[in-house]
This record gives C-alpha cells, sequence and structure tokens, in this order.
C-alpha cells in the first residue's frame, strides 16, 4: 500500500464533493457534498501521517479535530436548513439569493 | 537692559560767564527710571481712543484729558524736584544691532529734556481741556482727540530720545499727526492741501536731519547724543572733519520743523488746522522741536573746530526770519494767520539766539513762548468760536461781549510784546542781551562764525522786530476787541470749559519769566544747563540795561504807532479798519512772493517735466508691461485651459469611465446565488493551487 492510493482516493472523493456542493440545489445535499471534501482532507491527513511516520502523529491528530469541527459544523447547517425550509417551504439553495444585498 | 549712566561732570565747553552750573547731577531714583512711561503713555492712549474712544462716556476726551492729566503732573513732579536736585538720567533698552551699531530705545531726563516735559505737559493739558469746548459737536471729535494725543506721544518720543534715530522717529510722528490734524477738515480742499504742503515742506527739511544724522553718527560710530558729545569734548578727528557739513545738515532739519525762513511756507498754511492744534503743535511745542535739537547737540555747534562755523549761518537764518515774517503779519486778515506769522518771527528770536551761542537765551524763550503763544491762539479761537469767522474784518468791539477773552488776550499780547514785568520781556530781554554781549569784543563769536559786526546787525533786526511785534500785536488787539462789531449775530463769551484754560496760562504768561531775572534769580539757566555735557553759557549778572532800555522802548513805541493808527475812532471806522502800511503793503500782502516763487520757480518747472515724463513712462513703459503682462497672462491661460480640459479633464473622466467599468464587471459577480459564490471560491482555490504548483 503506497501513498499514492490514498492520494488518489482523497482527490476522488474530493472531487465528487465539489461536484456535489456545485450541482445539487437541496441543501442537505450540498452539506453531505461539504462532508465528502472534508472525509478527503481527513483521508489525505493520515495518509501523510503514516507515510511521514510523524512521532507525534500530528495528522492523526488534526483528523481527529476536523471530525469533531465538521460534527460541529454539520449540526449548524442542519439547523440553518431546517429555519429555512420552515420559513420559505423550501430547502433549494439556487431560491436562496438573499446575500445579494 | 537698562543702563544707567553715571552722572558724569564735565568741564564747561565755553566759559564766558560766572553762573555756576550744577556741579553734581543725581540719577533721581524712581522718578528718572520710571520716566519711560512719560512717551509711552500717551501712545498706547492714542490707540485706545482711536480703536475704543466712542464707547468711553465722553467720546474720548476723558482718556486723553487723563493722559495729559498724568504728562502734566509728571513734567511738573520732574521740574520741581529737578530744581531742588538736578537730575541726570538716561535708560536705554537695545532693540537690534547691526553689527557693532546698537539700535536704542531711551530715556532721557536731564534739563532739558524736562523743561520740554513740563511744557509739553502743562500746556498740553490746558489744551485738551479747551479743545473740549472748542471741538464741542465736531464730527471726527473721537478721532481728533486719537491724533492729538498722538501728537503729545510723538513729541515725547522727540525730546525723550537720547539718540538721533529717535529723534527721527519721533520727528516723523508729530510730523504725520501734524499733516492729520491740519487736514482735520478735509472735506475742503483748501485744507487738505495745507496738510500736504506742510508734510512736504518739513521733508524738505526732514532730508537735511537724515544727512546730518548719518554723517555725525557714521563719524562718530554712535547714534547717541552722549558718544557725540562725548566726541566733540574729546575732540575726535573723524567728527570734526565732518562736523561742519553735519551741523549744516542738522541745522536744515532744524529749519524744516521750526519753520525758518526760506522754509517758513508751511506754517501760516498749517492754521487750516483746528485752533488747539495751532496752539499746541504750531506754536508752543511741535515748531521748537528744531530749537530743541539744535540745543540737543549745542556742544557740536560751540566747540571750535567742529561746528562753530555753521552758527554765522544760524543766526542770519534766526534774523531773517524773526525781521520778515513779523513783516507779513501786520497786514494779515486772518487773526490766525496773525498769529501764525508772529510765531515764526518768535522762532526767529530763538534760533537767532542759538546762533549767537546764547543758548540759555533761546530756550527762555521757547519756554516762555509756550505760554503767552498758546494763550494767543486759544484766544483767538474763542474769538473765532464766537464770531464763526477767522477774519479781523468780521470782529471788533468785542471787550465787553467777551470779558475774559479780552482780558487774557491783552496778557498774552503784552508778553508778546515783551512789556515789563511779563514773561515775554525777560526772555525777549534775555535775547537781546545775548546778542549785545555777543557783538562785544569778549564773547566767543569770532571771525570766523561771522564776526561781531554780524551779531550787531542782527542786535539792530532784533530791536527792530520787537517793534514790529508791539505793532502787529496792537493792530490784533484793536481791530479785535475796541471800536463797533462788524460780524453777524450776537458773541458770547465761550464757556468756562475754554476760558478758564485761558485765564491759568494768562497766570504763567504774567510769572513765567520770573524764573530767570538777571541778578536775581537763575533758576531756569540752572535747570537747562544741568545735563551731562555741561552748556555754560552767558547769563548776566545784572540787566545789560541797554539793550532793556530799547527793546522796551520799541515794544511801547510799536503800541504807541499801534494805538494811533488803529486805536481812535476818528472819522470813520472804516477808515481804520482798512488801513495798509503805505509802501510796503504790496510785497507784505504777497509774502515777498516766496509761495508764488516756490510754485512758479521751484514746483511748475518741476512737476510740469516730471507730469509729462511720469505721462510718458505711463504710456509708454508701464502699460508696455502692463500690456504685456496682460498678454502673456492670456496665453498662459489658453494652455492652461487646453490643459485642464484635455489632460486634466481626460484624466479624471478616464479615472471615471475605468470605475464605471469595473463596477459594471464587478456588478455580475455578486448575484446572491450560492453556487456561485461557491464556484468563484472553488476556482480561486484551483488558480492558487496552480499558481503554487507552477511557480514553487
Amino acid at each position: 500500500m503506497t501513498v499514492t492510493q490514498f492520494v488518489l482516493l482523497g482527490a476522488a472523493l474530493f472531487s465528487i464533493g465539489v461536484y456535489g456542493v456545485l450541482t445539487r440545489r437541496n441543501a442537505v445535499l450540498v452539506l453531505l457534498s461539504v462532508e465528502l471534501m472534508l472525509a478527503a482532507v481527513n483521508v489525505n491527513l493520515v495518509a501523510f501521517d503514516r507515510h511521514l511516520a510523524d512521532q507525534l502523529a500530528g495528522g492523526q491528530v488534526f483528523a481527529l479535530f476536523t471530525i469533531a469541527v465538521s460534527a460541529a459544523e454539520v449540526g449548524i447547517g442542519l439547523a440553518i436548513v431546517l429555519l429555512i425550509f420552515r420559513n420559505r417551504r423550501s430547502a433549494n439553495v439556487d431560491e436562496l439569493d438573499l446575500l445579494k444585498l | 537692559m537698562i543702563g544707567l549712566l553715571a552722572p558724569g561732570l564735565v568741564a564747561p565747553v565755553l566759559v564766558v560767564a560766572e553762573e555756576a552750573h550744577a556741579a553734581e547731577l543725581s540719577s533721581g531714583g524712581l522718578l528718572a527710571s520710571a520716566a519711560w512711561l512719560i512717551p509711552v503713555v500717551p501712545l498706547v492712549a492714542a490707540w485706545v481712543i482711536a480703536l475704543f474712544g466712542k464707547r468711553f462716556p465722553l467720546k474720548g476726551w476723558d482718556v486723553a484729558i487723563a493722559v495729559m492729566g498724568f504728562e502734566a503732573a509728571y513734567g511738573t513732579v520732574l521740574l520741581l524736584s529737578h530744581i531742588a536736585n538736578p537730575i541726570g538720567y538716561e535708560g536705554t533698552v537695545e532693540i537690534a544691532r547691526i553689527g557693532s551699531l546698537p539700535i536704542e530705545w531711551g530715556w532721557t531726563v536731564d534739563g532739558l529734556s524736562i523743561m520740554m516735559y513740563s511744557i509739553v505737559g502743562v500746556v498740553g493739558f490746558l489744551v485738551f481741556l479747551y479743545a473740549r469746548g472748542y471741538m464741542e459737536g465736531d464730527i471726527r471729535y473721537t478721532w481728533f482727540f486719537a491724533s492729538f494725543t498722538l501728537f503729545a506721544g510723538g513729541m515725547l518720543v522727540l525730546v525723550s530720545a537720547p539718540n538721533l534715530l529717535q529723534l527721527i522717529v519721533g520727528w516723523e510722528l508729530v510730523g504725520v499727526s501734524s499733516w492729520l490734524l491740519i487736514g482735520h477738515y478735509w472735506e475742503e480742499h483748501e485744507n487738505s492741501s495745507a496738510a500736504i504742503k506742510a508734510f512736504l515742506v518739513n521733508r524738505v527739511g526732514d532730508i537735511g536731519l537724515f544727512i546730518g544724522a548719518i554723517i555725525v553718527s557714521v563719524s562718530v560710530g554712535s547714534f547717541r547724543f552722549s558718544d557725540v558729545l562725548d566726541g566733540v569734548e574729546s575732540g575726535a578727528p573723524t567728527l570734526a572733519r565732518y562736523a561742519f557739513w553735519g551741523g549744516v545738515a542738522l541745522f536744515i532739519g532744524a529749519m524744516g520743523k521750526s519753520a525758518q525762513f526760506p522754509l517758513h511756507v508751511w506754517l501760516p498754511d498749517a492754521m487750516a488746522g483746528p485752533t488747539p492744534v495751532s496752539a499746541l503743535m504750531h506754536a508752543a511745542t511741535m515748531v521748537t522741536a528744531g530749537v530743541y535739537l539744535v540745543g540737543r547737540v549745542y556742544p557740536l555747534y560751540l566747540t571750535e573746530g567742529f561746528a562753530d562755523d555753521v552758527r554765522s549761518f544760524i543766526i542770519v537764518v534766526g534774523a531773517l526770519t524773526l525781521f520778515l515774517t513779523g513783516l507779513i503779519a501786520l497786514v494779515q486778515n486772518d487773526i490766525k494767520k496773525v498769529l501764525a506769522y508772529s510765531t515764526l518771527s518768535q522762532l526767529g528770536y530763538m534760533t537767532a539766539a542759538m546762533g549767537a551761542g546764547a543758548y540759555t537765551a533761546g530756550l527762555f524763550h521757547l519756554f516762555t513762548h509756550a505760554f503767552f503763544k498758546a494763550l494767543l491762539f486759544l484766544g483767538a479761537g474763542s474769538v473765532i468760536h464766537a464770531v464763526h469767522s477767522n477774519n479781523l474784518s468780521d470782529m471788533g468791539g468785542l471787550r465787553k461781549d467777551m470779558p475774559w477773552t479780552f482780558r487774557t488776550f491783552v496778557v498774552g499780547s503784552l508778553a508778546l510784546a515783551g512789556i515789563l514785568p511779563l514773561a515775554g520781556f525777560f526772555s525777549k530781554d534775555e535775547i537781546l542781551a545775548s546778542l549785545r554781549f555777543a557783538g562785544s569784543e569778549e564773547s566767543g563769536f569770532t571771525a570766523a562764525q561771522g564776526g561781531a559786526g554780524l551779531a550787531n546787525v542782527v542786535l539792530v533786526l532784533a530791536i527792530a522786530g520787537a517793534f514790529v511785534t508791539a505793532f502787529y500785536m496792537a493792530r490784533t488787539v484793536f481791530l479785535t476787541f475796541y471800536g463797533q462789531y462788524k460780524g453777524h449775530g450776537h458773541p458770547h463769551e465761550s464757556p468756562k470749559v475754554m476760558w478758564v484754560p485761558l485765564a491759568v496760562l494768562g497766570f504763567f504768561s504774567i510769572v513765567a519769566g520770573w524764573i530767570n531775572i538777571p541778578g536775581i534769580t537763575s533758576t531756569f539757566t540752572d535747570v537747562v544747563g544741568a545735563r551731562f555735557h555741561l552748556v555754560a553759557d552767558h547769563h548776566a549778572e545784572s540787566f545789560d540795561y541797554l539793550a532793556m532800555v530799547l527793546g522796551l522802548a520799541a515794544a511801547v513805541g510799536g503800541i504807541a504807532l499801534g494805538y494811533r493808527i488803529w486805536f481812535p475812532d476818528r472819522a470813520t471806522q472804516a477808515e481804520r479798519d482798512t488801513f495798509t502800511i503805505p509802501g510796503l503793503y504790496p510785497l507784505l500782502s504777497a509774502k515777498y512772493h516766496i509761495d508764488t516763487f516756490y510754485m512758479d520757480g521751484i514746483i511748475r518747472p518741476i512737476r510740469g517735466p516730471v507730469a509729462g515724463a511720469v505721462n510718458w513712462v505711463n504710456g509708454h513703459v508701464i502699460d508696455f508691461v502692463v500690456n504685456g503682462a496682460g498678454l502673456a497672462a492670456m496665453g498662459l491661460g489658453r494652455g492652461v485651459y487646453v490643459l485642464d480640459q484635455e489632460g486634466v479633464d481626460g484624466a479624471i473622466n478616464a479615472a471615471g469611465a475605468v470605475t464605471g467599468a469595473g463596477g459594471g464587471v464587478l456588478r455580475r459577480m455578486q448575484s446572491g446565488r450560492i453556487e456561485q459564490y461557491a464556484t468563484w471560491l472553488i476556482g480561486g482555490t484551483v488558480a492558487l493551487v496552480a499558481g503554487f504548483i507552477i511557480f514553487s
């Protein structure tokens, strides 16, 4: 098992995540795609950690932090989506153009 | 900062008499060291009156009279303490320095300046008091007192000056306030012309003063009078070489201010000013500045080897002035002009005395003349105030209507004529005695200075002048106060604020002469003689009886002749009113054609070509320059216009267009759609990563 295979896996996961963010209209699915991108980052962190044989295992620790942060992010993100849906009866991101002043 | 000069005792420059001068000069204590207030207070007050005078309850007069009261009190206290214990003090403050030559402001407190302080203070106070009544209702009442106070300040700057530069400052200050006050009624063209004439004629003399100050100061290396006189005393060779021309030039300055013969023409015209101005400036104080200047540098004129030769010039100028101008006074119809010519004549006496080496006599006449001439002018003003005319032909018979004016005017006239116990007698007698002394063998008036013969000729002229003086004053008194009233309306005595100063001045006109009676008192001689550079001169032990009898006879004769011609109401009054002196009248009424000569002989020939030349220069040179400048400015304007339109506006428009276009492009990015933002975000990240990969 070389590091190349894990990097390719991470790249594939990241690309799928980007595609999902840009193409999905449902806000929940956009959030899922973001989670995919974060998972790709975690794969990369762990792979490079093993590859470089870091004594302190810093990559794995960063991966744990990322997981924790993404859990929090999803929590907030879902709450926002739920509120948007209640207000507007829709969770389609292409209908949400309120960021334009 | 303030240097106190140690009082130095100096051997008398010319010992011709036994009168002992003050042996020791005291520093005068606080009284002298605080004397800088004397010139400063009125100068400050002049600005206060000019700026805030109208807000005071009495429209600025109250400030002016307070200032003059201060001056009178300070002057009197100084004079009394000087008589008790002679003061010699010089305070100086250095203002600037040119190389090694310091420019100083200072104040002199010695016999000569104390005498002037007391005259300016006391006579000034009385004239200011009088002016309140005289100027009542004037349109520029406050302004009048502002200028008048400025004059007092300028005069005191002049007499307190310890150096030539400050003297010039004071000289010009009185010149400019004279100009302001002669032209007080400037609405009439004649008056403003008189002001300009006075200023310009004075300027001729001023050039002499400047040149003299430069010659004397440069050859001594200091502007201070004390250094100049030290130089005289020690026989400084550089000063001795140039002293003659320096002395001549300084005296020309004195001739301008003291209105001596060829430069006398401004003073009669100066009567266009209000009467209090004529009384204080053009009789009592300002016109004596020239005599004062000669007195201040007197050792220069007295010491052999310096400017002693100039004295023959001085005595001739004085003699011509005293005699010729006195005659003109005989034919004047304007009462103020009579007094103006009389003032010229008396100034001639003072100058002649100075020329004859009689320092004390000249200054003594200055002192007494200040009182009785101020009195006469104020009396004339009182009459003018009552009859609303300056002309003797509109007066007559006023003695019952205006008792106080009449009494004081007669006292003043007798004092001026030199009748025995009054002030003018003693001072004029002293001048006659000095002239006789100068003409005698034992005097220091040597052949080089004109010789005894010249002094005797001047003595004859002075006695004849005394006759003329008495004659024209008799005429003035008889035409004004006797006979029938010829004016309009009914004249009344002036208010108390006007006749009280007259009475006080009348008192002084009687007693002022008693302080220097030969053989009895020598107070005045001691007062003006007590200074750092002692000027000892002739003050006789007893009367010079011949001079006294001749002078008195001339005065009585003049009055008698005046009485004979103008007093009796014989035949008709009209005849005596229009009496003219046979033979002389045309020449005198034309004022010896001097004004005409100046106008036709000097002013017009110069003015015509100068005006032509100026016109040509104006038409050709100045217009060319102006037009050229205009054209150049126009061309430059065009260039700037183009640059502005094309360059600056272009740049600004371009900047605007770029910003607008940029805004148009960027506006499209801000759509509010999340996918688009995410696309930009990811595109940007990809571009950054690509950049890192390519360029790292």
